[in-house]
């Protein structure tokens, strides 16, 4: 069993900020990450909204952070078993690696939502429908391309999928997607000036700084096509691309077309270890996320002495958020080890 | 033919893959602000024909969009061109010189009104 | 509730003893599909299916075109439990696709109020002394064939093949709204991908034709066919789906419910008849089949025995590609073996010519 100041549970944004932030102030930090690479979903991010920040920029700038003397990095290992002895905290990852710490911070994250639950949009089965996460890659490497290899003439991006949508269990908005709609098909205009692009959406939800100023661009500067209405049937026509139905809701009125690639702007759920850890511990709220003991005054504390919440293992964040979000988190540790050695 | 005592009914979806969408295009070079429609409506309440006629710019422009051109000749008849919906757009759109310009387009398309 | 992917959606199917419930409207339009399905299950699968004599109708499109109140529905579905009851019967087996659809959605009612339940056997007990019970497995004939769709395969002497390019025929498949968008997730597939016509057309050799409008209703609709004013939008929707599927050269179209088999068949008399349109090849119509009829000219069935004959989009091009031998001269003899006479040609619609 191997001693430390805080134990954080995820090598994301969230995990790798707040434990920068804690080795910054002298504390011993272990660092656990289920995957072979760290950053979580920032991994496969190719720009962020709303500003088109490299992402590549924030991976070597949280990478640079994770080389902090104070801490020690785990790849590979996934916690197993996270429990409370005596005044510590006991967490055991499937590597076989146990340590001990008066602190757990909970920065597991989240997952996307799996869009094969939604049948009528034919995820899984025609080839021409995606993810926003497989979009995402393509923009990455330059190369947005349908099943073929060709170069699609319309995409259409579709808001809400596994979000707002009961079918699936989700009430909840998952707040990034209608931005992250715009920023998509600003990259693929950027990318395919001559590409059509269409955005499905139920309501536009613009709610950051500078993200209505974005939606405007997208419509002044970049041509794309915004229609009010929910796609609910694709189907593929005899030349391989994709029928997709909605009504255009403005006109009242039923409306099709042919598209190459429908994206689906799939949504944020509790990741499978905030689920399972949350379960173990006992601070799950509502969808599994984790429960803080105060939304509005507490927000990184739980109901547990010592157990510590930060990042999209809460609630669906933006990037900045997360990263705020890990420092005040840091910020509760950190007064929480001094209480403790007083 | 046969006259069964019914015929089968047209399709009502709008067929993009099949709607001219050129004439669109071309209030937006003259009328470049027509892209920042959101559709919010602001236009109709306040627009003099509206409240006495089915007229509704909204819905006008945004058939137009969706190149669904018929009726909408007599539809923009009844507007006074009074450019009261300009006032109010939150987005600046030249709710006006839209108008304007989508009764030259229809005009040349043959799409007549009944004045 | 569980999540679950429609890949995980199964129909749950006895193995044996089965109920069935003759429809009302099919033994009309496809006049041999029942005979031939009881005839199936019980001499080439040998198991033990009952065909009971006192069987009424469920009364279902009565009531779903809103005309029969739902607690006289739900006692006539009473009275049907009551005869497989009392022919010693829990596997019940309707024909007919609305029956289908409501027999389940009566139990559903009855397991989510059972005070409802306790009503109707008071009901029926009151009317004719009858008592049942609710049976422990309901599946559609469909479910049935495509249970043992394998075995079936095995006794076959045709396959769903052109016989003439060796290609496999390319089907149409086309689920009624009552088999799968009441309960989707309790027939394999669910609503949107179902996999029962599909499994039989894969495994008997054939190519499903992946359409735009595939999943698209019939436009059936019960009110809607039934007033003459309606009949408009009621035929505009099959109109819609032969219109989207003729491109991909379709052979036939399967289906498992009779409004869909029918409107998908007699509707292309009526846009031919009014619009001058067909579908098929060379001025004819694309063959729409019941389930039970493919599986029978497949396993060597004569055509005319199964009814086919009765279709209005006629078949002996298809059976012409499947290698399939009639004789023309018996296709409107009667069981006697008296000739009935011949319809009257459609004006538009073409059929096979004999010379």
């Amino acid at each position: 069993m191997n001693k430390a100041d805080v134990v954080v549970i995820g090598g994301g944004p969230a995990g790798i900020e707040a434990a920068y932030n804690l080795a910054r102030d002298n504390h011993k930090v272990v660092l656990v990450e289920k995957e072979k690479e760290i950053f979580g979903h920032m991994q496969t991010a190719y720009t962020l909204f709303p500003n088109f920040q490299d992402a590549s920029e924030i991976r070597s700038s949280l990478l640079q952070k994770t080389k902090h003397g104070n801490i020690t990095l785990y790849n590979n290992s996934e916690v197993t078993q996270v429990s409370r002895e005596n005044d510590f905290w006991r967490v055991q990852t499937i590597n076989g690696l146990d340590f001990i710490a008066p602190a757990v911070l909970l920065a597991s994250g989240f997952k996307t939502f799996d869009a094969r639950y939604k049948e009528e949009l034919g995820y899984g089965i025609y080839k021409g429908v995606i993810t926003s996460v497989e979009f995402e890659e393509m923009l990455k490497v330059g190369k947005i391309q349908t099943a073929n290899g060709e170069k699609p003439r319309r995409i259409a991006f579709l808001n809400c999928v596994g979000s707002r949508d009961e079918k699936v269990g989700n009430h909840y908005c998952s707040r990034v997607c209608c931005i992250n709609a715009v920023k998509l098909s600003i990259e693929a205009k950027k990318q395919l000036p001559e590409v059509e692009a269409y955005c499905f959406y139920m309501d536009i939800r613009m709610s950051g700084q500078f993200y209505e100023e974005l939606y405007r661009k997208s419509q002044e500067d970049f041509d794309v096509n915004y229609i009010r209405g929910r796609i609910s049937e694709v189907a593929p026509t005899i030349d391989n691309r994709l029928q997709v139905k909605c009504e255009d809701t403005l006109s009242q009125t039923p409306l099709k077309m042919t598209v190459d690639l429908l994206v689906l702007m799939i949504g944020i759920e509790a990741s499978e270890g905030t689920a399972r850890i949350g379960e173990q511990v006992g601070v799950n709220g509502e969808y599994n996320f984790s429960k803080s003991i105060s939304l509005h005054t507490a927000d990184n504390k739980t109901k547990h002495q010592g157990f510590f919440l930060a990042g999209t293992c809460k609630r669906p964040l933006t990037v900045p958020e997360t990263m705020a979000d890990a420092r005040a988190a840091a910020l509760e540790i950190d007064l929480y080890l001094k209480s403790l050695s007083q | 033919m046969k006259d069964l005592g019914f015929s089968i009914s047209q399709s009502r979806t709008i067929d993009l893959d099949k709607s001219d969408l050129s004439a669109y295009r071309r209030v937006v070079e003259k009328v470049p602000s027509a892209k920042l429609c959101l559709m919010c409506g602001a236009c109709t309440a306040t627009c003099t024909a509206r409240n006495h006629t089915d007229f509704n710019f909204r819905k006008v422009h945004l058939l137009f969009r969706r190149g669904q051109f018929e009726g909408l000749a007599e539809e923009l008849d009844k507007c006074m061109l009074c450019g009261k919906c300009r006032l109010v757009c939150n987005r600046g759109v030249n709710t006006r010189a839209i108008i304007y310009n989508m009764r030259i387009i229809l005009e040349n398309l043959n799409y007549k009104s009944i004045k | 509730m569980k999540k679950q992917y429609w890949t995980e959606y199964e129909s749950k199917v006895a193995d044996d003893h089965y109920y069935y419930e003759r429809s009302c409207i099919r033994q009309s339009f496809f006049t041999g599909s029942e005979e031939v399905f009881i005839n199936i299950v019980r001499d080439l699968l040998g198991k033990d299916i009952a065909d009971d004599m006192n069987l009424h109708t469920c009364s279902g499109i009565g009531y779903y075109s809103g005309v029969v109140p739902l607690d006289t529905t739900m006692t006539v579905v009473a009275r049907l439990f009551a005869l497989m009851t009392e022919a010693g019967y829990k596997n019940f087996v309707p024909s007919c696709i609305t029956s289908f659809g409501l027999v389940n959605e009566v139990v559903d009612m009855w397991h989510h109020f059972p005070e409802k339940l306790e009503q109707i056997r008071g009901y029926l007990k009151e009317a004719n002394g009858k008592e049942f019970d609710v049976p422990e497995n309901i599946a559609h004939p469909c479910d049935i064939i495509y249970k043992y769709r394998k075995e079936l395969k095995e006794k076959m002497k045709y396959s769903l093949t052109n016989v003439h390019t060796g290609k496999p025929l390319k089907v149409v498949e086309h689920i009624g709204c009552h088999y799968a968008k009441i309960f989707p997730r309790q027939v394999k597939g669910g609503a949107e991908f179902p996999q029962v016509l599909v499994g039989m057309i894969q495994e008997w050799g054939g190519e499903v034709v992946d359409y735009p409008e595939r999943r698209h209703c019939c436009g059936f609709g019960f009110s809607q066919y039934m007033v003459l004013a309606n009949r408009g939008y009621s035929a505009a929707n099959s109109k819609k789906k032969l219109e989207s599927m003729q491109p991909f050269k379709p052979d036939f179209i399967l289906a498992n419910c009779p409004g869909c088999t029918m409107f998908m068949d007699r509707w292309q008399y009526t846009i031919a008849e009014t619009e001058g349109i067909t579908y098929g090849e060379n001025g004819m119509g694309i063959p729409v089949l019941t389930y039970e009829e493919l599986a029978a000219i497949l396993l060597g069935y004569n055509p005319w025995d199964v009814g086919l004959q009765t279709h209005q989009v006629q078949v002996e091009p298809l059976l012409d590609k499947m290698g399939i031998k009639y004789d023309p001269k018996d296709k409107y003899v009667g069981k006697s073996g008296a000739f009935l006479g011949e319809p009257e040609k459609p004006t538009h619609l073409k059929v096979k010519a004999y010379e």
